[in-house]
Formats: structure tokens, C-alpha cells, sequence
């Protein structure tokens, strides 16, 4: 090390960037700022917010967006859209449901063949951008549109309805339920478990994007997948595993809407998807790709989860919770940019 | 000794040859200077040998025997390593990922990224090379071109153990970074590489080369060794020979220390070339 400092210290023109302007120029560091204003806010403004119980609730409401808000950004980060990622998450609880109320099997069997259908789906989606070429936003809008025809068309031919039947009687639904969609208490707080799953799957992502060689093909082939490709990255099973990645939390997030719930309605998760995406970008991944952060995407998440429930703390009026979604996202992305540019310059 | 050599290699995109039989070997401790204009089948050639594309007729000897790759990292892990005309670097990622992109150093149990061998191997690499970058973190975009075909550089000689291709690498550089290439280039010589250096420019190969292949209009024109071509020779082969003397011919007229008035040029009234 020291002939680096050495030759370092010849060149008079580079000073050493301080440290500060280094954690400037880390992605997430706007989603931070806007989740701690967010928190001081609500922490302001409403009451029941300061409440130590309802950390559990906040943090429900963040876990479930988070759990796909990871694997999206990760995908965003590799330079490419999901956005069938919102009713494949009900496309997985719906087929779990129907094919274990149907045939009346065991919920297992149901819970497994939901699992190899949303990574199929994934698989899919991955295969046809590859395969044609075409930017992902078309190729996932297309998916969007057959997967929400599917939901409604699948469920009313198979229950006459357009919600799954109930499965709690059925065999395996309550080991399935103390998986997906059971609770533990700390002190007087009520965690979800899918909080547990939501925390893993961040400090997963977050591992594997920085500290493992997929996490540097991932950055390679949503910077420039040619360039990447011609060092020898392999483009095409990269971007192929992150869509199967989506389509693994979109189960985890089915899974844990049936068996929290008993049934699935099938008109349900459209519209989820720009939600997932936002919280991506407002932890500082790039729409371009190449860029981006796993922790910022669920800091995301927790903003969202502040917002949701805040809004209703405070006694504001629901109706303007997108309103104020909107403008966070404008406000997060104008902030990223503002600070990322001012530390790098420094 | 001839590493890698192609014999009447062609490649057709469709009804378009860009390649038509091409033969030259590489041989280890020499630099094969590939020259040609734009359009000539330089890139083409490139994309055969680094295994981007399959070539569609001839074949390609590595050792003797004949090979084709499937990929890049296929002809990578046989010993071809390339350094692109456009770089091949990730602009968003920082230097030292850039610098072990597809090649990562792995560690322990979990396989992780050997983050500190991997900043102290780069930043060895590129002061040998004569630059200094003190934050390895910085993304790739925020460094000058001459400091990114360098890091690109440094990167295809500590990896690529036997042929090095280098396309245009002095291309969009100042005089003394390409004089800091083509010293790299000698020293990746001297270390025993094969080096095959594609360029349009007949001054700068002429200064390294030991072999001298021109391409024109995806054929071989010239294959020389060193001993039997002067620059002079080279250049005005390289400009296209018995081209170059018809466009003097041509421009005989043109008159070019001529100075004229300032004048107001009606629209029109410049007449296209030859009509």
C-alpha cells in the first residue's frame, strides 16, 4: 500500500475526497434524508405515529412492499423494468389456492407449484427480452396485462367467483400459515413475519450486489451489457436470475397474502408494481440501470410504510396518499441528484 | 513459434463479406500490426478472434489445433485477451470493479469478493502503467480518456496470458498517452505476448511492429515482415498506394497554397466535385 500513498502524493493535482463527500455520494443517501423528515413529521403531526405499538403496523405495511421492492431494484439496477411484478404476486397466491382447493390436495402441494410457477413466470419474461431483443417495459407490460386476464379468467372458471375459496380446513394450511403469514411479540411490539422475511432479503440483496461476483455482474450488465459481455460477464443468465429473483418474492409475497388472508381476490396487485418500482428509485436506482441500492430500496419501502399509516394517524384524508406519493418521488429523485452531484464534485 | 494463426478466415453477415480468406499467425514475442481505413475488416477480424462472433469460413489454429469460441469468455479463458476501441468499461462502477469485471478475486467459504486484493492488484497495475488514481471507488465515467484506455490496458495485459489484441488503442489519444501505450505495448512484447495491434495509423505501427498485415475491403493487400518495408513504404500502402498517386494526379490543379479573396458566395454556385 504505501507505493500507492506514495505515487498518490505526487500527483498534486487529486486531493483525497473527505469523508463526507464520500457518504454523500452513496445512493441511498437521499431516501435516508427523506425517510428521516418523513419520520420527524409524522412524529409531529400525529398522535397515535409516537405510539411504541404501532411500530409493528409501520413496519408491516413497509415489509410487504419491501419484500418485492428488493428484487426489483436489484433488477433495475441490471437495467430493466418488471412490471408484472404487482399481479404476479397474486397470480402466485391465486395458483397455490386454486390448485390445492380444486384437485383437494394438500396446501403444500399448492404452495410448491406456485413457487415453480412465479419463477417460470420470471424465467419467461427474462427468455421472450432476450429472445426479442425488446426494451423489458414492453415485454413485462405485456405479461401485466395476460397475468390479470389470467387471475380473473382462472378463478371465475374454477370457483365461479372472483376470489379463491377459503383453504383454512384444508390439510397443511396451518403449518403453511405459521410460515407465511404468522406473528411474534416483542414486548408490546407485533411483528408480522413477513418483517423477518423483509429484513433477510435486504441484507441478502444487499450482500450479493456488493460483496459477490453475480453483484458485479449485475452493475456490469445494466452500466453497458455490451461492454460486460465482452469481458466475459454472462449477460443473459444475469438478467434471466434477477427476473426469476422477482418472480421468488412475488411467491413469498402470495403466499403470504393467502395465507394471511384465506383468499385471494384476483382483481388484486395492479398498480402495486409502480409502487415497487418507486421505491427503487427513491433509494436511488437509476431508471437507466447500472446504478442503485438494495438498502435504499427498502428504506423506500419504509417510507411508504411511514407514509400509509401516518396519513391515517394524522386524521388526513386517505384520498391523498398517491398525491403525496408523487411528490416524494419527485422530491427523492430531485434530492438524489442534488446531492450526488454536489459530492461528486467535491 | 506461431500461437494463434488464421488461415483463409471469412466472415459474412448475411449477403455482406466483411471478411474474405485472411491469413496471419501471431507469434509469441512479436507485434502483428493489423492496418487498414475504415470499413476494411479491422473490426471484424477482432470480433473472430476475441470470440464475439463465430467466423463462417477457414479456420483458427491456436497451438496448431484448430478452435472456434463460443464467447468471449470462452477465447478469455484460453488466453485472448482484448482491449476494445470503445473500451469495454462499465462507466457507472468504480475502477477496481471495472479493472476485475469477469474475473473477480473470491475469498473464503462464501465465495465473497476479495475487495482488499483486488484495490491493491488494480492500483499496482495502473501506476505501472504510469497513472494515479488515489480513490479506486470512483465511477469509471468521472476519469479522462487517455486514464480509461489505460485502466482498460492494464486490465487485458494482467489478465490476458498469451495473445493481447489491442484495438485501436491509440486512436483517441494525445501524443505522449500513446506514447505511454506503445511503450505498454513493447513491454507486453518483451514479457513473451502475442500482441496484435490494429490500427489506422502507419507511423505509430511502424514504431513497434514486427509484422505488418493491410486490410482492404475485408482482403489481405500486404503481409510483410519489418525487413522487407520502410514507413515510407508502409505509409503509401497503407493510403491506399496506386489510390493515393490517382488522387494526387487528380489534385494536381487543386493548387493547394492558394489563398483566395473573401468573396459573398451565392447559394448554387459551388459546383459538386467532377460534374
Amino acid at each position: 500500500m504505501t507505493t500507492i500513498t506514495e505515487l498518490a502524493a505526487r500527483d498534486d493535482r487529486v486531493a483525497s475526497r473527505p469523508f463526507l463527500a464520500r457518504l454523500l455520494s452513496r445512493p441511498e443517501v437521499g431516501s435516508l434524508v427523506a425517510a428521516v423528515v418523513i419520520f420527524l413529521l409524522f412524529m409531529a403531526v400525529a398522535e397515535p405515529f409516537r405510539n411504541v405499538a404501532n411500530i409493528g403496523t409501520i413496519l408491516y405495511g413497509a415489509s410487504t412492499i419491501g419484500i418485492m421492492a428488493v428484487p426489483v431494484a436489484l433488477l433495475m439496477i441490471g437495467g430493466e423494468f418488471d412490471l408484472s411484478a404487482g399481479v404476479a404476486v397474486t397470480t402466485a397466491g391465486l395458483s397455490g389456492s386454486l390448485l390445492a382447493w380444486n384437485f383437494g390436495l394438500n396446501v403444500w402441494v399448492g404452495v410448491l407449484f406456485s413457487l415453480v410457477l412465479a419463477v417460470a413466470i420470471g424465467a419467461f419474461n427474462g427468455w421472450l427480452l432476450l429472445r426479442t431483443g425488446l426494451p423489458s417495459f414492453l415485454v413485462t407490460l405485456g405479461t401485466f396485462f395476460i397475468l390479470q386476464g389470467v387471475n380473473l379468467g382462472v378463478t371465475r372458471l374454477a370457483t365461479g367467483n372472483v376470489a379463491s375459496a377459503g383453504i383454512n380446513d384444508m390439510s397443511g394450511f396451518s403449518s403453511a400459515q405459521a410460515v407465511f403469514g404468522s406473528e411474534v411479540s416483542i414486548g408490546p411490539v407485533n411483528l408480522k413475519i413477513t418483517v423477518l422475511y423483509w429484513i433477510l432479503l435486504t441484507v441478502v440483496g444487499a450482500y450479493v450486489l456488493l460483496r459477490t461476483r453475480i453483484g458485479n455482474w449485475i452493475f456490469a450488465v445494466g452500466g453497458d451489457a455490451a461492454a460486460a459481455r465482452a469481458v466475459g460477464v454472462p449477460v443473459r443468465a444475469t438478467k434471466v436470475g434477477l427476473f426469476m429473483a422477482a418472480g421468488f418474492c412475488a411467491w413469498l409475497s402470495g403466499m403470504h397474502l393467502l395465507f394471511q388472508f384465506n383468499t385471494v381476490q384476483s382483481g388484486e396487485g395492479v398498480g402495486k408494481e409502480f409502487i415497487f418500482i418507486i421505491a427503487a428509485v427513491i433509494g436511488g436506482c437509476l431508471l437507466t440501470g447500472g446504478y442503485g441500492s438494495v438498502v435504499g430500496a427498502s428504506i423506500g419501502a419504509l417510507i411508504f410504510g411511514m407514509t400509509q399509516l401516518g396519513i391515517n394517524y394524522a386524521g388526513w384524508n386517505p384520498d391523498w396518499f398517491r398525491t403525496f406519493l408523487g411528490v416524494m418521488l419527485l422530491l427523492a429523485t430531485i434530492v438524489n441528484l442534488y446531492v450526488k452531484r454536489r459530492a461528486d464534485l467535491r | 513459434m506461431s500461437i494463434l494463426s488464421l488461415e483463409n478466415v471469412g466472415k459474412s453477415y448475411g449477403n455482406v463479406h466483411a471478411l474474405r480468406d485472411v491469413s496471419l499467425s501471431v507469434r509469441q514475442g512479436e507485434v502483428t500490426c493489423v492496418l487498414g481505413d475504415n470499413g476494411a475488416g479491422k473490426s471484424t477480424l477482432i470480433k473472430i478472434v476475441s470470440g464475439l462472433h463465430p467466423h463462417t469460413s477457414g479456420s483458427l489454429l491456436l497451438d496448431g489445433s484448430p478452435v472456434s469460441f463460443g464467447s468471449p469468455r470462452d477465447a478469455q479463458s484460453q488466453g485472448i485477451a482484448t482491449v476494445y476501441q470503445d473500451l469495454a468499461l462499465a462507466p457507472l462502477m468504480s475502477v477496481w470493479r471495472n479493472f476485475f469485471l469477469g474475473n473477480e478475486l473470491r475469498k473464503g467459504f462464501l465465495r465473497t469478493l476479495d475487495i482488499a486484493s483486488m484495490k491493491r492488484i488494480c492500483a499496482e497495475e495502473l501506476s505501472k502503467m504510469g497513472i494515479v488514481i488515489p480513490d479506486l471507488d470512483r465511477p469509471v465515467a468521472s476519469l479522462s480518456g487517455g486514464q480509461r484506455q489505460c485502466v482498460a490496458i492494464a486490465r487485458a495485459i494482467y489478465f490476458g496470458a498469451r495473445v493481447i489484441i489491442l484495438d485501436e488503442p491509440t486512436a483517441a489519444l494525445g501524443v505522449k498517452q500513446s506514447g505511454v501505450v506503445l511503450r505498454y505495448v513493447v513491454k507486453a512484447r518483451d514479457a513473451g505476448l502475442g500482441v496484435i495491434f490494429i490500427t489506422h495509423n502507419p507511423h505509430h505501427a511502424y514504431l513497434v511492429g514486427n509484422h505488418f498485415v493491410i486490410l482492404k475491403l475485408g482482403r489481405v493487400v500486404l503481409d510483410a515482415h519489418r525487413d522487407e518495408l520502410t514507413l515510407d513504404q508502409l505509409a503509401a500502402e497503407m493510403a491506399g498506394g496506386d489510390e493515393l498517386a490517382e488522387l494526387s494526379h487528380e489534385l494536381r490543379g487543386a493548387d493547394p497554397a492558394k489563398v483566395v479573396s473573401p468573396s459573398v458566395v451565392e447559394r448554387g454556385s459551388v459546383e459538386a466535385p467532377g460534374s
